[in-house]
């Protein structure tokens, strides 16, 4: 049952996330625009009425959506990733997800032909650069989702082989720096000779929202409501693993099939992610802790705030990485590398002071 | 009572135990046979490394072992998941502590072998749950998160969590961790309570004043049971002196078989 600082936070969540939807439609590369009220006003040429309208449909509100989305997914796979490993670190960077889905989008983008072999429709951005990777082609973003969830599998079943289990966490955490790092190289091996790719996958690598259309928001929406629906099933899985293994297996859990379905979420929700917005660091660990710190609550409310805290934080780094430097626009993973970064320092050290409340 | 007597709680047939992969396996139990009457406190106790809790482990279903395990009569892998966690309740030593869930949400957990998948607690499962936060004297902390408590404190959740189950089998590894000497009385009057009810109680304790208390001690030495026997025989307080090597000596003290230390020649 949701308790009352709950309900207040899931409504505060989605209130906050509809207030950044509409400042990022008014934010662009030309700097704070207002682009509703051109569209509202009467006076305006129909000319530049919808050009406004064709940048806020088709470029901005997808954007801005997808962005959420894609900051719902990883906090999310946050949520679900500290709960399973039962780790306050565990995040799906930190386990080497993200880099297998990135191994993943790098191999099949090599295998069909790099950019020629992907072309299901130009970007409207950047035409030659977004080809492939950024595809707005439904069957192209399917096929790059899909090796993205089965690099992101291959990877945290390597990191679970290599940590020999979830048991001992520096050697979990270890191994998952050790996953990330060769799957990393492995990626840059493969766009060495899939030099067609490379230069869409440089975007992809610093992690970006600029491309993503209405094809990938609306695949990234319904990725997170399907993962959403079943962590929360699983969710009574998750609070009896806090209590270990054993207690879990004793209350007559089935632990092994829950935990192969949340490892299943964690790779889907991160390889949908990854697949439609490159290599967004930090927003799967922070979402989660933020959380936390707000309410101390079940998994099954902590699946939806830690998705509604993800989806504000990408928003917000979105709306910040456009609006920063206009008319120029930074990568946003590279915006919340450095926050999250800042963000994982203070944690240590607030850990540090304050002992008994670290993590 | 004496049909429950008669009733094997718990039994085990040459059960051999081995830990660790590759040149770290290890044989930690070897060939224990055992049987524990229904309706009666049993302790396990033991020198350190002698296999415990392993053996507690064994009884529980969460240790791949050889031999048999039978919990009430049947064949422990006959029971449904569902059913086994019904009948017997386990309370885990360093149990990991699910900070961010408060102590009544922790409680309620050990409901979970009753409720439908996704069904909500009902009337039954608040009850329990507040009986056994009562009887831990933990109802008052129900709204706190169990981050915020103390080592003590905790415990008695947990253990909260493990009697909410209301199994006929309880079994307790090292369950006075943490708990000072009031609240090792009160859980061992909880422990003689729930005996007279019928329940069988198995607890591994280091305390062995505490463990004399139980009604029969399981003695346990280098993986092999080296006695077993009522805790007011002589023969198991000769048994239970011979194997922390005569360095404890068990007397009697205003009705009670208490330890004193003894130094060595």
């Amino acid at each position: 049952m949701m308790k009352q600082r709950t309900r207040w936070l899931v409504l505060l969540g989605v209130v906050l996330a509809l207030l950044l939807t509409a400042i990022g439609v008014c934010v662009g590369s030309t700097g704070l625009e207002n682009l509703m009220l051109l569209l509202w006003r009467a006076d305006v040429p129909t000319e530049q009425a919808a050009m406004a309208r064709q940048i806020v449909w088709e470029i901005r509100l997808p954007r801005t959506v997808g962005a959420w989305a894609a900051g719902a997914l990883l906090g999310l796979a946050g949520a679900v990733a500290q709960g399973l490993f039962r780790n306050a670190l565990a995040d799906p960077y930190l386990l080497g997800s993200a880099s297998g889905s990135s191994l993943g989008v790098a191999m099949a983008l090599a295998a069909l032909g790099g950019g020629a072999g992907m072309l299901g429709g130009a970007s409207m951005m950047n035409g030659g650069m977004a080809i492939g990777v950024f595809s707005s082609n439904l069957w192209v973003r399917l096929g790059l989702t899909g090796a993205a969830f089965v690099g992101a599998v291959l990877a945290v079943l390597l990191t679970l082989l290599l940590s020999r289990g979830v048991g001992h966490t520096l050697r979990l955490l270890l191994s998952g720096v050790v996953v990330g790092v060769v799957l990393g190289a492995c990626t840059h091996l493969v766009l060495l000779f899939s030099p067609d790719s490379l230069q869409a996958m440089q975007a992809f690598m610093l992690g970006s929202t600029a491309f993503v259309g209405w094809t990938s928001s609306v695949l990234m929406l319904g990725v997170w409501l399907i993962c959403w629906l079943v962590s929360w099933l699983l969710a009574r899985v998750l609070d009896g693993l806090s209590l270990g293994d054993a207690t879990a297996f004793s209350l007559g859990l089935p632990v092994g099939p829950m935990r192969v379905a949340l490892v299943a979420v964690l790779a889907l929700a991160t390889g949908t992610a990854v697949a439609q917005t490159g290599l967004i660091a930090f927003v799967g660990l922070a979402a989660p802790h933020l959380t936390r710190s707000l309410v101390k609550t079940t998994h099954a409310n902590l699946m939806l705030l830690a998705s509604l805290v993800g989806g504000i934080l990408l928003l917000s780094a979105d709306i910040l990485a456009r609006g920063l430097i206009a008319p120029q626009e930074l990568p946003v993973g590279v915006l919340t590398a450095v926050l999250g970064g800042g963000y994982l320092l203070w944690l240590m050290h607030r850990g540090q002071t304050r002992p008994g409340e670290a993590g | 009572m004496t049909a429950m007597s008669n009733l094997r709680a718990l039994q085990v047939d040459h059960v051999n135990v081995f830990l660790g992969h590759g040149a770290a396996r290890k044989q930690v139990l070897h060939g224990v046979s055992l049987s524990l009457a229904a309706g009666r406190w049993t302790s396990i106790v033991g020198p350190n490394g002698a296999g415990k809790s392993t053996l507690l482990k064994v009884f529980a279903g969460l240790l791949p072992c050889e031999g048999d395990v039978q919990l009430l009569g049947a064949p422990l892998r006959s029971w449904t998941h569902r059913e086994r966690a019904r009948q017997m309740s386990w309370l885990g030593q360093n149990e990991a502590s699910a900070d961010d869930l408060t102590v009544w949400d922790v409680a309620m957990l050990g409901r979970l072998p009753y409720q439908a998948w996704l069904a909500q607690p009902n009337e039954q499962d608040r009850a329990a749950v507040e009986q056994a936060l009562r009887t831990t004297q933990a109802w008052d902390w129900r709204a706190r998160p169990l981050g915020q408590l103390s080592g003590g404190e905790r415990q008695r959740v947990l253990l909260a969590r493990a009697l909410a189950v209301e199994a006929t089998v309880l079994l307790m590894d090292e369950p006075l961790a943490n708990l000072d000497p009031p609240h090792q009385t009160d859980w061992m009057n909880m422990v003689q309570a729930l005996v007279k009810q019928g329940r069988t109680v198995v607890s591994v304790l280091h305390e062995i004043p505490m463990a004399l208390q139980a009604d029969e001690l399981v003695i346990l030495a280098k993986g092999c049971v080296t006695h077993q026997g009522a805790s007011s025989a002589a023969e198991t307080h000769r048994a239970l002196e011979a194997v922390f090597d005569h360095r404890l000596m068990v007397r009697a003290l205003e009705g009670q078989w208490v330890t004193l230390p003894r130094s060595p020649a």
